[in-house]
């Protein structure tokens, strides 16, 4: 079965770990990912800016791995992603912005990218408000 | 197509009202058949009268006015989020139609996909 799955809250809020377990378990079930969708808040696990205390977490750092490692679909909402200050080298470029935070994996593109992946999906799965 | 049913629940001052209205117009440009409910504080959004620029923010209005234009096809307001917050339907722009608790039990069999913003 073909899964779309999109994330709407930030690093901070425990949807994001909660996306990840539940897309790791889709894979590990013999199901497929079309598109990881990243929109709102998530935005900001795309950015590779993020420190975390050593003994903690860094859910940013575990989903790039993850996408990386399977090859998938992880399309950034862009104009989510340039409100909040996350932005390829070809953003920053085109808005004069000192730095790029994000590269791939993650790719920064339009909202039509989660429109196409909910009507190719056989299940289309939220997580976070 | 795959019908698409958007569920705006955040009031108008959040960014994330606007982000749900984008999705709704983003679907209808690509044909989608698609409908929005508003319900908890998103019927805020719907609230004639409103003076976005109060608060240095750019109104809703433009986007709200663009959704039947775009071919969403169902604007819906949910009357117990109305009631809660002591609003009347007549007070919404859009003429949206109002859908209590039954009815948005039906919407949800009807459409094919739900997404809550």
């Amino acid at each position: 079965m073909n899964f779309a799955i999109a994330l709407l809250a930030g690093p901070q809020d425990p949807a994001a770990r909660s996306a990840l377990e539940f897309a790791r378990a889709v894979l590990s079930s013999g199901h497929q990912i079309s598109r990881l969708f990243f929109y709102r808040d998530a935005v900001h696990l795309a950015s590779q800016l993020g420190v975390q205390p050593q003994d903690e977490s860094d859910i940013a750092a575990e989903w790039r791995q993850f996408i990386a490692e399977h090859q998938l679909d992880a399309v950034v909402c862009i104009a989510a992603a340039l409100r909040r200050g996350v932005l390829d080298e070809a953003e920053a470029k085109r808005w004069s912005r000192p730095v790029a935070n994000t590269s791939a994996p993650w790719t920064l593109s339009g909202l039509g990218q989660w429109v196409d992946a909910l009507q190719s999906a056989d299940r289309a799965v939220t997580f976070g408000t | 197509m795959k019908s698409l049913l958007i569920i705006s629940r955040h009031p108008p001052a959040r960014q994330s009202a606007r982000e749900a209205l984008d999705v709704a117009l983003a679907a209808a440009a690509f044909g989608v058949p698609c409908g929005i409910l508003f319900m908890d504080d998103g019927v805020f959004q719907l609230m004639k009268g409103q003076d976005a620029t109060q608060i240095k923010q750019k109104s809703l209005a433009a986007n709200l006015q663009a959704l039947p234009l775009f071919g969403v096809e169902d604007v819906l307001v949910c009357q117990h989020s109305l009631g809660e917050r002591g609003l009347q339907a007549n007070q919404c722009m859009l003429d949206a139609q109002v859908v209590n608790n039954a009815e948005i039990a039906t919407l949800l069999e009807h459409y094919d996909q739900i997404v809550t913003l």
